[in-house]
């Protein structure tokens, strides 16, 4: 231990098989995210508006890849995927990510569309703009914290996932979990440190975003007044975790 | 208005359909070996030069020897590994079971050149290797001599690693029970004998601690965590390099040779048969084998090596000397079922 | 909307107009959900069913031996099988010597009977039938195990789509030959344990997890809303810091050279290094680090809606601060105690890397043997069985999760 030096992290940068590895991480994650938002958020909507038989079920199987172990979703989907040759492509990897990222998704945009009135969404349509536009104009405005944060969610679930990677994923699709997964196994050496260090500030600045977030949030409740039913502060937060 | 939606899908799917463009078009090969020192090895030895030589993209993988992947490839033929590094008992049960190509030899080289284990249906022997049981001698002043001194936890109290596994784990067990080296796969062969190997594995079951990747041991050994373990001598050779002072007995080794062979169906066999030959030759074998203390296959590189490093080397007479040579037929036959026993043992 | 312009009036009319309006609405919100559904089914559940199928799918030996296994459905059982078994044998080892569907049918009847696939697989390569030889004596001219009722028993048994055999091994029972189910021997016997193991690790993680969480909540609940946020922000980091960054910081710090061995080295607190790490107490220490915002959570939203004011009438009643805690505070809280317990809970039983990484053999789960089946010995038939049962004892709890404490019950206990 003789000081400080940014050596291993120019160990890092310098060698391909970790750059190779964060850029894979930044090809498939935020795709991976784009689709989870994209589906969970209309499916979310859909759920909050229409009541129908055995919806509690359906919500139920929607949020399950979350609890279902993962190993099983794993193989299942390395098992299902060869076949179709989508394993070992960084499209088959997309898909099971953002399976995995739906569920956080569905929960966080259904907690704030709890508190969303619809009426609002209604009352922009009849002056004109349509249903698609009065969604961009009114709708996403106030409930865009909530997707904001179920993408952080989807965001983090795939950047931090190793499980379904280790079954589908070649040498080219190696993300940086996968990476730091056969590091820790073969030795910890200070370029693992080195990542890990990469992997914390990236985990402080999401918590940063959100956090930004939900002031935000509170904020636009106080200006807003009657847009929003005033959601409480805990349903927010516990239902973003609770799932 | 739905352009939005439209966009997004249109934008994932070129840009997904881009990637997989990508991987057919660029003169890639993907090889996959046992990673770590070995990998880092192949590398200087092999990678960069045929890259340098043919401007071919090496993209390097690494894995423990599972053949579950290389199977659901060549299941539904969507092979995206080009050429893999394998133990001999894999190479034997993947051939029979369809997962590698046989090989042309006209392809690689003259087989004539080689030593003769290394040539076989589907595969062509890379270096030869061996286990073996590996010290500290910083940390032990009493100096083990053999397997029997691995079980004596009275005389060197603390904790053993061993290769997670049947393979060469059994063998060791039945080693240390006194078994003579021609007589272990005989002894192991009857039910009897797989008793045996257990029950002795049982008499150090609490000192023992798996490893499962090669760079393990030495480290573990540096580190203290270990007082003796097994070890691919290559890997204990490169600590040594590197300034730590193991040791290596080379008595009750078991020695065995990796093969490069070609999943069954790869798009780039002819690249593959490429790589292969060129990684074959003498002079890029004799780069490896000073980078990492692994035997060459091929009897030209083994005459140009430095004959300080062929002392180190698994293939050198003196280190051959009660050395076990690994079994392949056996593990073919009684591999799954071996592991399988052994998984459930150690798992209690 | 066209259906404005039939003008026929009356008030029934515009109900069912009214009616077919918000049928047509709620059609189109549920629309919203088709894409989602569609996505969900393609990548996981119809993988997930299908994983399922291959616990009972028994495919190799019939497609290996498709006249043979056909010839033995008229089979008695008892003697050794005629001539025409024989013939369709040797037809069908002619078809496929060296072909890998016959290295997959060796492979699969020597899950069953260790040693068979030399059996089957030295068969087909030596079968060498003379002019004027029969089949039979072929075969039992290269492997002597053919004239024995077993091995045809063995085939025969085989010749069925579907397949009992990976799920009995999965829970640690056999058939034998002649039908019946008995125990596994008792050096194979492991499964039951497993299961047993991994439910017994999540109870002590969810009671450790719990017994750290709780308090914490509780603290969280009651501090000033800046405190709140701050110790907030502290429970929230490490939840988003990388699972593996994690595992590799807890292996620096408990291994034996590590800080904390040090430390106590240093304190005079122990003599030797203590083996902290690649062992039960490693494994258990890591997941309840990584598991705790999971219980804080739920917890500390439940306790954020009991009023301050219940417990303060309780007290000015008379009743001691604890007890005011235990008969009124406690209660109240216990939807949070149900929902985060049971969520992490759930969460262990499919653990897979924080012990395969910090644990040994003896501090693997259920996933790791899953794993393991798929990757190591290609056993597809057996990970499949094993997921099986560890997917049954997590859906039996989820289902408890999503009645009591999940989305479709979320209003009940959403804080007023």
């Amino acid at each position: 231990m003789s000081g400080f030096s940014l050596r291993w992290y120019e160990e890092f940068f310098g060698s391909t098989t970790w750059t190779d590895a964060l850029k894979n991480s930044l090809i498939i994650s935020p795709l991976a995210t784009l689709l989870a938002v994209v589906l969970g958020t209309l499916a979310a909507i859909g759920l909050t508006r229409a009541s129908f038989p055995g919806k509690a079920l359906l919500v139920s199987i929607l949020i399950s890849p979350m609890v279902v172990p993962v190993v099983i979703s794993g193989v299942a989907i390395y098992l299902f995927f060869s076949p179709l040759g989508l394993s070992g492509s960084y499209l088959g990897l997309v898909l099971a990510h953002a399976m995995l990222g739906v569920p956080f998704v569905i929960t966080t945009v259904t907690a704030t569309l709890q508190g969303f009135d619809f009426n609002l969404a209604r009352a922009a349509s009849s002056l004109g703009v349509g249903p698609v536009g009065a969604f961009f104009k009114v709708t996403l405005p106030i409930v865009g914290p909530g997707i904001v944060s179920g993408a952080l969610f989807a965001f983090a679930t795939s950047f931090d996932e190793v499980v379904v990677t280790l079954f589908l994923a070649s040498p080219e699709q190696q993300t940086l979990p996968r990476k730091m997964f056969s590091g820790i196994r073969d030795n910890i050496s200070p370029t693992i440190a080195a990542a890990a260090t990469i992997l914390v500030l990236l985990a402080t600045a999401l918590l940063l975003v959100l956090e930004w977030q939900r002031r935000r949030t509170e904020q636009m409740r106080g200006t807003a007044g009657s847009a929003v039913r005033p959601p409480r502060r805990g349903l927010l937060r516990r239902r973003m975790f609770e799932g | 208005m739905q352009t939005p939606k439209t966009l997004v899908i249109l934008a994932l799917a070129l840009s997904t359909t881009a990637f997989v463009a990508a991987r057919a078009n660029a003169e890639e090969l993907t090889v996959i070996s046992f990673g770590g020192a070995v990998q880092k090895a192949q590398e200087k030895a092999y990678y960069e030069p045929f890259s340098k030589e043919t401007g071919i993209k090496i993209v390097a993988g690494e894995y423990n020897g599972e053949q579950a992947k290389i199977k659901a490839m060549v299941d539904t033929k969507n092979v995206t590994w080009d050429v893999v590094e394998l133990e001999s008992a894999e190479l034997y049960r993947g051939c029979e079971e369809g997962l590698y190509e046989q090989l042309d030899f006209a392809k690689i080289g003259d087989t004539k050149n080689f030593v003769p284990k290394a040539v076989s249906e589907c595969g062509i022997g890379t270096f030869v290797w061996s286990t073996v049981l590996a010290y500290d001698a910083d940390k032990l002043t009493t100096r083990p001599a053999s397997w029997q001194d691995f079980w004596d936890v009275r005389k060197f109290p603390g904790k053993r690693g061993l290769r997670k596994g049947a393979k060469f784990t059994l063998e060791i067990a039945l080693l240390a029970d006194g078994v003579k080296p021609a007589d272990v796969y005989t002894v192991l062969g009857t039910k009897e004998g797989v008793e045996r190997a257990f029950a002795k594995l049982d008499q150090i079951k609490p000192n023992l601690q798996w490893w499962e990747a090669g760079a393990q041991p030495p480290q573990m050994l540096a580190a203290g965590d270990l007082v003796m373990s097994s070890a691919y001598n290559g890997r204990i050779a490169t600590a040594q390099k590197e300034g730590k002072n193991l040791k290596i007995v080379w008595s009750g080794s078991i020695y065995d040779a990796d093969h490069w062979a070609i999943p069954t169906g790869t798009p780039k066999q002819a690249l593959a048969y490429k790589f292969i030959a060129f990684a074959s030759s003498p002079g890029p074998q004799k780069v490896y084998s000073s980078e990492i203390a692994y035997g060459p296959t091929n009897l030209k590189a083994v005459e140009a090596l430095d004959p300080k490093r062929v002392a180190d080397l698994p293939t050198a007479p003196k280190n051959l000397e009660g050395a076990v040579a690994s079994n392949t037929q056996f593990w073919v036959e009684h591999g799954e079922e071996l592991e399988q026993r052994f998984n459930a043992w150690a798992a209690k | 909307m066209s259906v404005a312009i039939e003008m026929d009036g009356g008030v029934p009319n515009l109900k069912a107009r009214l009616r077919r309006a918000e049928r047509l609405t709620k059609l189109k919100y549920i629309g919203l959900i088709i894409p989602l559904a569609l996505f969900l089914l393609v990548t996981f559940l119809w993988p997930i069913g299908s994983l399922l199928y291959r616990a009972v799918a028994n495919p190799e030996v019939i497609e290996a031996l498709p006249r043979t296994t056909q010839a033995l459905r008229g089979w008695d059982g008892e003697t050794l099988p005629g001539d025409d078994v024989f013939d369709a044998f040797a037809g069908d080892l002619d078809g496929n010597r060296r072909s890998p569907v016959l290295a997959g049918a060796a492979k699969r009847l020597n899950m069953e009977e260790p040693g068979f696939r030399s059996v089957l697989i030295n068969t087909a390569r030596k079968l060498d039938r003379q002019p004027g030889q029969s089949a039979k004596d072929a075969i039992l001219a290269v492997e002597p195990r053919w004239g024995d009722v077993s091995a045809w028993r063995l085939v025969a048994r085989n010749g069925q789509l579907v397949t009992p055999f990976y799920i009995l091994s999965a829970l640690d029972l056999r058939i034998t030959d002649d039908g019946a189910i008995v125990r596994a021997p008792d050096d194979q016997a492991i499964y039951v344990e497993i299961l047993l193991r991994t439910l017994w690790m999540s109870v002590v993680v969810t009671a450790l997890c719990m017994l750290l969480g709780y308090p914490l909540a509780y603290l969280l609940a009651q501090v000033s809303t800046g405190t709140g946020n701050l110790l907030m922000i502290l429970v929230l980091l490490p939840f988003w810091t990388s699972v593996l960054v994690r595992v590799a910081a807890w292996i620096v710090l408990l291994q034996k050279e590590g800080p904390i061995n040090k430390a106590m080295l240093a304190l005079g607190l122990i003599t030797e290094p203590l083996q902290l790490v690649f062992n039960r107490f490693g494994v258990y220490i890591a997941m309840v680090h990584i598991l705790l915002p999971f219980v804080v959570l739920p917890l500390y939203a439940v306790m954020k809606s009991i009023k301050p004011a219940y417990v303060r009438a309780a007290i000015s009643l008379g009743a001691p601060p604890f007890s005011a805690f235990w008969k009124i505070y406690f209660p109240l809280s216990l939807p949070g105690v149900g929902a985060g317990g049971l969520l992490v809970f759930i969460l262990c039983m499919g653990y897979y890397i924080t012990p395969a990484l910090l644990g040994s053999p003896r501090e693997q789960m259920a996933s790791y043997f899953v794993a393991f089946y798929t990757n190591e010995t290609i056993n597809w038939g057996m990970a499949a069985a094993l997921s099986a049962v560890l997917l049954s004892a997590t859906m039996i709890l989820y289902v408890i999760y999503a009645r009591h404490f999940g989305p479709a019950r979320a209003n009940q206990i959403t804080p007023r």
